[in-house]
């Protein structure tokens, strides 16, 4: 039973990164833009969270709060984010250069720059970047008091979990809200599903692909901070944080673009990648784990494409850039 | 004059690289009258009219509204200054229903579908249509789409309608519909500009007629004043003749037998009833009918992509031998001697890739007899000039990409390609929708030179007139059911309306 709790909570954890990812990329690609730079774009995220809360702690001295901390680490990977994903939109929308290549291109350079920000840290800084200890417990520490966690069994499995988990169902539940709601979330889907219908309708294109695509590389850097700061420990660590954009990316795939299926689809996702820690069965390498989500993912695209179903489709759009004048 | 013009455009031009699509353009709309913009394929109507709706920008010109010079950057605003558009390939998002549509686009306050659902529903009230509100756009018949696209328009508050080729898909009974509700439009008050190659809607529903030839605007007229022949010879440029020659092939022989053929949907509901026929050599056997009656089924069936329940289709030899095609592939019924030259409504969809010239779309058909795996160019690109040649294909050069032709281009492309497979047997349903009239009278005798040749045609049309003249015998489908295969020689216009209409199997059996 323990294992089990033990299991569900380190998914969760897991779960947590992947889910930043996936909403940000559901976003993206939901104004047709396809953006493959997420692994990069995790990558830069974590440096500069990193790199944020490290330097905010070493100006602030003994004052540094947690609550500040934890939001500077937000907002720098937030920025970092939008910043690899402007460059992305310029090239994409205005430029109208290849979106994969342009997306492949921003995953290198990001890892690269992620790279590069944490060993350039580490270097500077004589060898070891890492918070103090207080801070480090605060970015890990769970918002529920006591008590709840203490109730037996859904304790742990509700309440036990970092702010970030919190903050990404909350964020999941505003995006469902947001595209399926509201004015703006319409025609951002409309934007997705036909460019040029939704520009005959007179909305503004360029405005909705720049706004989701940029907006939606910060949320996805966002999760590349929550590695960095939780299963890391807040030291650069650029092995553990390989691979997760890619996953996130299969990940929107099978959450069929909805935000909310991004909630349990990446906890899921999470147990799959953790599982080998966990649950480790004698003559299976552990990188047959590791390619779980993947075949998951492939399974879930046969499902859908036999039932074809015109509602569990991708953005009809994705990938093509829209050119007014162009038929 | 010049102040009662809703629209006046002036000295249009506009260029694609080296394609002068719109060459000094001027025309003009009052308020309250119905234009129809006429031209060739690839003549610029479609481009001229884009630019009133903000797609596109001229590169030389003015445009006036009501007098007062206006720059139309956007399709955005052109929505301010009343103009709307009912675009060739429709504009909907196939995943919303049609409410949501209808409001896309439209910012004022807060989003409520449903205030935005009544409003709707009092425009269809006011001009008679009808559509589910909840339906998402997907499920939607073509002519469903097209409403939406007009209440889509009229709710914007739209007073300037432009429609391109709205009938091209619509079956004479809708066609008949939409009128009805131009007329009451017009009555309102509403400009409207309407595209079609159909002459006879023309004649029917215009007050004034602008022609436009090769990206120049040749003249206007009033309707009232003309009459198809001038019509054509001002499009074409010189005179034509509109008449079909249905010459008598001297030794006709069977061909196809089709028994007792019964299809039945998915859900069940039977689309072909025991449909009996025999196609021969020689001969062009028409397919009459009101649309959704079996036609599709009927040419998808023999072509092997449309399950069969019970009945046989039999392919027969030039030695007299039968072979049973039920239960082949679509590969094997095509190598058959089985050709199928089927125009949906999405062009571009059937069996074409835009993104290719016409010699790389010819590739397409024909790259699996070439030897090794390298492809040979040098066939292929005679039979795309051949193609263009015959056709009048106007693009550039064989390998300009199909997808930026013009709508009625992309489909000579496409039919040429299927007759030049030389099938034994050719079926072509609706081949030609959206092609100007001179284009399609060369369809006409190019499928008639087919039938001399020896060949069993099989025609889906539209136009019973076409029909009547083309065709040597007429299979009359009703509601799945072959209500009557008659002599195309001697039946009357109004025999095959009643008999569309009426199942009668006893009467006029051949
Ligand atoms: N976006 C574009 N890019 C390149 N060429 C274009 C574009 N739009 C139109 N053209 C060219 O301009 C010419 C006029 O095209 P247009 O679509 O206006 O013809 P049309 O009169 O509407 O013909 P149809 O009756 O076949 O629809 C064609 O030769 C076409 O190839
Ligand atoms: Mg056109």
């Amino acid at each position: 039973m323990t294992t089990l709790i033990a299991l569900i909570v380190a998914a969760v954890t897991f779960g947590t990164v992947l889910m930043y990812g996936t909403l940000g990329e559901i976003l993206t690609e939901k104004s047709g833009n396809l953006n493959l730079g997420v692994e990069g774009i995790m990558y830069m995220g974590g440096a500069f969270g990193l790199a944020g809360a490290f330097y905010y702690e070493k100006a602030a001295g003994e004052l540094a709060s947690g609550p500040a901390a934890i939001s500077i680490a937000i907002l720098s990977a937030f920025a970092a984010g939008m910043a690899a994903s402007l460059i992305y939109s310029f090239l994409t929308i205005t430029l109208r250069a290849n979106q994969n290549v342009t997306g492949l291109a921003l995953s290198i350079f990001g890892t690269g720059i992620g790279q590069f920000v944490g060993e350039f840290m580490r270097v500077s800084e004589g060898g070891y970047v890492a918070l103090s200890n207080n801070l480090k417990e605060s970015f890990s520490a769970t918002v529920f008091p006591d008590f709840m966690i203490k109730i037996p069994f859904i304790g742990r499995i509700l309440f036990s979990h970092t702010i970030f988990f919190y903050i990404a169902i909350v964020l999941a539940v505003l995006m469902y809200l947001f595209l399926t709601r509201t004015r703006y979330g319409m025609y951002l889907t409309a934007v997705g599903e036909s460019p040029s219908t939704s520009d005959a309708a007179g909305i503004n294109i360029t405005k909705y692909k720049y706004l989701a695509t940029v907006i939606g590389g910060g949320i996805s850097a966002i999760g590349g901070m929550v590695y960095i700061m939780t299963t890391a420990g807040c030291v650069w660590n650029h092995e553990g944080l390989s691979g997760v954009g890619w996953l996130a990316v299969a990940l929107v795939i099978f959450c069929m673009w909805r935000p909310l299926n991004a909630i349990w689809g990446s906890v899921l996702f999470g147990a799959m990648m953790i599982m080998y820690l966990r649950v480790s069965v004698p003559f299976i390498p552990t990188e047959l784990y590791k390619i779980l989500p993947y075949i998951v993912t492939v399974i879930v695209l046969i499902f859908t494409s036999m039932r074809n179903s015109r509602d569990k489709q991708p953005p009809a759009s994705l990938g093509e850039n829209y050119f007014r004048e162009e038929r | 004059m010049e102040e009662n013009y809703a629209i006046e455009m002036k000295g249009i031009t506009k260029r694609f690289g080296q394609v002068v699509a719109n060459d000094g353009i001027s025309l003009a709309i009052k308020r309250g009258e119905i234009l129809a913009l006429l031209g060739e394929n690839g003549s610029g109507k479609t481009t001229l009219m884009n630019m009133l709706s903000g797609i596109y920008q001229p590169d030389e010109g003015e445009i006036y509204e009501d007098g007062k010079p206006v720059y139309i950057r956007s399709p955005r605003e052109a929505f301010s200054y009343g103009i709307g558009m009912i675009h060739q390939h429709y504009k909907l998002i196939e995943v919303f229903n049609a409410t949501q549509n209808i409001v896309l686009g439209l910012d004022d306050g807060r989003l409520d579908l449903a205030a935005a659902a009544k409003k709707v529903k009092e425009i269809c009230s006011r001009y008679g249509f009808e559509i589910d509100l909840s339906r998402k756009v997907y499920e939607m018949s073509v002519s469903q789409k097209q409403t939406i696209e007009i209440v889509k328009i009229l709710y914007r508050g739209a007073d300037i309608l432009i429609l391109d080729e709205p009938t091209a898909v619509l079956t004479p009974q809708e066609t008949q519909k939409l009128f009805t509700v131009l007329r009451n439009m017009k009555k309102d008050g509403k400009a409207i500009i309407i595209i079609t190659h159909k002459l006879n809607e023309v004649m029917e529903v215009s007050d004034r007629v602008a022609v436009l030839r090769k990206g120049k605007y040749i003249g206007a007229v009033n309707t009232s004043e003309t009459n198809p022949q001038m019509l054509t010879e001002m499009m074409v440029g010189h005179s034509v003749s509109l008449n079909i020659d249905r010459p008598v092939y001297p030794s006709p022989q069977r061909k196809l037998v089709v028994e007792g053929l019964t299809c039945v949907d998915e859900e069940g509901i039977t689309k072909l009833d025991s449909v009996s026929f025999t196609a021969n050599t020689g001969e062009i056997l028409g397919v009459a009918g009101i649309s959704g009656s079996g036609q599709r089924e009927l040419l998808e069936a023999i072509a092997g992509l449309y399950p069969v329940k019970s009945g046989s289709i039999r392919f027969v030899g030039d030695d007299g031998a039968e072979k049973e095609l039920v239960g082949l592939t679509p590969k094997k019924i095509r190598e058959a001697g089985v050709g199928m030259a089927f125009v949906p409504e999405d062009r571009l969809g059937m069996g074409l890739v835009g993104s290719m010239g016409m010699t790389g779309n010819m590739m397409l058909r024909s790259w699996k007899n070439g030897r090794g795996a390298l492809v040979r160019r040098k066939e292929p690109e005679n039979l795309a000039k051949n193609i263009m040649e015959e056709l009048d294909v106007v693009t550039p050069g064989i390998d300009y990409p199909v997808r930026r032709l013009s709508g009625g281009n992309v489909q000579k492309v496409l039919v040429g390609r299927e007759i030049a497979g030389e099938p034994a047997v050719l079926m072509t349903a609706y081949a030609v929708r959206g092609l100007d009239i001179n284009t399609s009278y060369t369809i006409y005798n190019l499928l008639t030179e087919q039938k001399m040749k020896g060949v069993a045609v099989i025609y889906i049309g539209e136009d019973l007139d076409v029909l009547l003249e083309l065709a040597d015998k007429i299979l009359v489908l009703c509601g799945g059911r072959v209500s009557g295969i008659v002599d195309a020689r001697t039946v009357t216009k109004e025999e095959v309306g009643l008999m569309m209409t009426e199942y009668r199997p006893e009467e006029g059996r051949l």
